[in-house]
């Protein structure tokens, strides 16, 4: 039966009474996956709502639809709520646990800050041993490497990048130990696919077939679509770096690669998804009703896209202007904020991608059971 | 043209007047956050079908529909009128998509109605944010917070209504109008003159503003009326929901897996006599009979998780008194109700899913299925009352949706009804699950069109 936990958050007992209205309800049962999900469980522990808060992806369909919906005395708003109860869950489940801390801060003024302190460090560290490196001209095999040294570039990078990987890999081991690990699903290698499939289409994002209602009232695919731009034009540069890396280690061949190179046109392409996605994502979140959002979480979900928006373009700069003076300056801004972004990577919007990954293989595990 | 009220009916009626030419104001007495009457709560469309679809997952002949008409009102029924309604219920669902109304596919549904009804996405309130929307694009006026309290009558033709809107009554002429106001629920006074005081215990379950006020002006006026005062459809809720509104999340469906006693800790109707979304629909009515108005299901813990969650957790005792002083029911009455019944409970092979025969043989009265001792603690209880869902006094219409007028039953010259405040038309008793939303539909879209077609000649 219930238990009372002096520990749960105020947000932690609203979902737990909204879980509680929608199920006797589950007139939402058919757009998306989360309300299926509820439907299997008659009780919401602790474990169940962390589970549920990230299966939820604040499309707000089922508030718009909501006959409970404030001004209602049931005051119903499952979005604002879920999301709340999301952002407490990466605080937690940050690693190291310290670090959680982060999440109230890492606001967009602050992650920018660290962006271009970053950048300026860059610039400064190498521009201040000889002013001709940064404002120089450097063209052909190397050129990169000519304004910052191969090993100031690799290393310092490498770990960073290692470093976010680790942090929110270990950010998922605490996520599982505490939803799925506490409510048994049963892991399969089907579920991992079913739940990387919902990722990878955003299935979700559908609103059971017709789009979801997002921004406003009406029904819309714009969130999924722009958010396609954003995941796969961040997955394009990913894949950039990593041919640019076998490039590099296992052929020897030294940046800069030519304009029609693998790697280039890797990342270019990931470069444009990733300046017309965080706009377009950033344009919607601006017209978005703000009833079933948690307006204290702009700041997070801001800084996440437009530091990606920042990277794409100084990237793309970077790439038109490689031949030119500017280069040196370009290469050091955007290498500052490259460091910034993985810097801020595990505390930050960035972990709901580990989360929500998990939550929907244990929604695919759970199902599976079911059936 | 003007049409008073904003739920499905109406809207409908709106929309259909609007593309048929007519300027259309929609004048609906709720807040724009409240908007669409009782049609907020529904859940899906009951419509004839040849073969599964998308949204049903087999046929449902007119026929088959026409037969469960029959019997679920006991043939209270205007056949012409009933045999129209569900020849054309077979294009309602695509009506609606073309409204932007979506359905869901079958899931595991929660009422079981998976072949007979479709069930839109999200409910009422997204059918209805779907109809606003075409409405609001086809150039439809909605009013909110504006009352529609009387209508311009010269005999049977009306030359306007008089408008209740920002404090102040106003008069607005029309060539036409639709009255789609709903019933009189949420008007406790009217619910007492068939009720008697028991009505003060009603919980309404949908919106507060069917007060049932233009229904009176055209009863007053010498509209013919359909079914009685005293018929409602009700179902037994949580006794702790609001007053009104609490709509579908409120129902207690743990009735047949238990016994039912009322105030004076007695029991008082078999509660295994058929499956519940056969039944439901009577225990309203039987709560509503008992002294107070009030009636309490037990189960043990053997019957937790066999019904629909439900929005307030239900009291619980180790013991059968502790569970009556929980309840305020008397202690040694209640320990004897539920004895007498343990020792008449047969031996018998439990079945959830169906009447299992598993029943009582002595007890008063007797329950005829799924009777199973109460002997494993925890016990539970919930508090139940009648929640009205809709009223059925309404006045008659043709088939043109005219309101007929007098002891000949002349058709009103320019006064079209709809929806619930006619739907007693076709069902003068009775109910089965996404009837009124299609009689909401048909009707709407024929008083919308031959409002049309006098409000534009």
């Amino acid at each position: 039966m219930l238990q009372t936990d002096p520990q749960k958050t105020d947000a932690m007992e609203e979902a737990e009474r909204l879980m509680t209205i929608c199920n006797a309800c589950r007139y939402c049962e058919g757009m998306c996956a989360m309300f299926p999900a509820m439907e299997r469980r008659r009780f919401f522990g602790d474990a169940d709502l962390t589970y549920l808060a990230n299966l939820c992806h604040g499309c707000q369909g089922c508030y718009h639809v909501c006959q409970y919906a404030p001004p209602h005395e049931f005051a119903v708003n499952v979005p604002k709520t879920l999301s709340t109860l999301r952002a407490e869950s990466y605080e937690r489940f940050a690693w190291p646990g310290f670090l959680g801390r982060a999440f109230h801060r890492n606001g967009l003024v602050l992650t920018l800050a660290i962006a271009f302190g970053l950048a300026l460090v860059i610039g400064l560290t190498f521009g201040l041993q000889d002013p001709g490196i940064i404002f120089g001209n450097h063209t052909g095999e190397g050129a990169f490497y000519r304004v910052i040294p191969y090993e100031a570039m690799v290393w310092p990078f490498g770990l960073v990048f290692l470093y976010a990987i680790a942090a929110m890999v270990m950010g998922g081991v605490n996520y599982w130990r505490e939803t799925a690990g506490k409510t048994g699903a049963k892991l399969s290698t089907l579920a991992v696919l079913g739940g990387a499939w919902d990722v990878l289409t955003l299935k979700n994002l559908g609103g059971g077939g017709h789009g979801c209602t997002y921004p406003d009232g009406k029904y819309s695919f714009d969130r999924r679509r722009f958010h396609h731009f954003t995941f796969y034009g961040f997955m394009l540069c990913f894949a950039a770096t990593s041919v640019a890396t076998v490039y590099d280690h296992v052929f020897g061949w030294i940046a800069p690669y030519a304009f029609t190179s693998v790697p280039v046109i890797l990342g270019t392409l990931g470069g444009i998804g990733l300046l017309i996605g965080p706009a377009g994502l950033l344009w919607l979140k601006h017209q978005a009703d703000p009833e079933p959002q948690a307006n204290d979480l702009w700041g997070t979900d801001a800084a996440l896209l437009v530091l990606l928006f920042l990277v794409a373009l100084t990237g793309l700069a970077l790439l038109v202007l490689r031949e030119t003076t500017a280069m040196g300056t370009l290469l050091a801004v955007h290498l500052g904020f490259v460091a910034g972004l993985f810097l801020t990577l595990p505390y930050g919007k960035m972990v709901h991608g580990v989360y929500r990954l998990l939550a929907l293989i244990q929604n695919a595990a759970e199902a599976r059971a079911r059936d | 043209m003007l049409v008073a009220g904003a739920g499905n009916a109406a809207l409908c009626a709106a929309i259909t007047a609007r593309e048929a030419g007519a300027r259309v104001v929609v004048l609906e007495a709720a807040p724009k956050e409240f908007r669409g009457g009782n049609s907020r709560h529904i859940r899906n469309v009951r419509y004839a079908h040849d073969a599964a679809t998308d949204y049903v997952t087999g046929p449902y002949p007119v026929e088959e529909y026409y037969d469960d008409l029959m019997r679920v009102t006991g043939g209270k029924t205007n056949e012409p009128l009933a045999r129209m309604v569900l020849e054309r219920s077979k294009g309602v669902p695509d009506w609606m998509e073309a409204q932007g109304v979506h359905f869901q596919k079958p899931l595991s549904g929660t009422l079981g109605l998976g072949r007979t009804n479709a069930f839109v996405l999200g409910g009422g309130k997204a059918m209805m944010n779907a109809y606003f929307a075409r409405a609001e694009e086809l150039g439809v006026t909605v009013v909110y917070d504006a009352e529609v309290t009387r209508l311009m009558l010269d005999g049977t033709h009306v030359k306007g209504a008089s408008v209740l809107h920002d404090g102040k009554e106003q008069e607005i002429s029309a060539r036409a109008v639709v009255v789609a106001s709903g019933g009189f629920e949420a008007n406790i006074d009217w619910l007492k003159e068939g009720w008697g005081e028991a009505a003060e215990n009603f919980l309404v379950r949908g919106t507060p503003f069917n007060k049932g006020k233009l229904l009176r002006v055209l009863l007053d006026a010498g509209a013919r009326p359909v079914s009685e005062a005293d018929q409602c459809h009700a179902v037994p809720i949580d006794a702790r929901s609001p007053r009104f509104d609490g709509g579908i999340a409120t129902r207690v469906d743990c009735v047949i897996y238990s016994i039912v006693v009322n105030r004076d800790a007695v029991r008082f109707y078999d509660e295994g006599e058929d499956i519940w979304p056969k039944r439901y629909a009577i225990w309203g009515r039987l709560v509503g009979q008992q002294p107070d108005q009030i009636a309490y299901a037990i189960i043990d813990s053997k019957s937790q998780g066999l019904f629909m969650p439900t929005i307030f957790p239900p009291e619980q005792a180790d013991t059968i008194e502790e569970l009556a002083r929980k309840l305020g029911l008397d202690p040694k009455t209640f320990k004897e109700t539920v004895s007498d019944y343990n020792k008449a409970v047969r031996p018998g092979e439990f079945d959830p899913t169906q009447p299992d025969g598993c029943r009582t043989r002595g007890a008063t009265p007797e329950k005829t299925n799924w009777a199973r001792k109460l002997d494993t603690p925890p016990f539970f209880g919930y508090p139940l009352r009648p929640g009205i869902t809709f009223t059925y006094l309404g006045v008659e219409v043709d088939d043109k949706a005219r309101v007929l007028f007098g002891k000949d039953g002349k058709p009103a010259d320019n006064i079209f009804a709809a929806g619930e405040v006619m739907a007693g038309n076709i069902m003068g008793q009775g109910y089965a699950g996404g009837l009124g939303l299609l009689v909401g539909n048909v009707f709407g879209r024929i008083a919308g069109e031959e409002a049309a077609r006098r409000a534009t000649n």
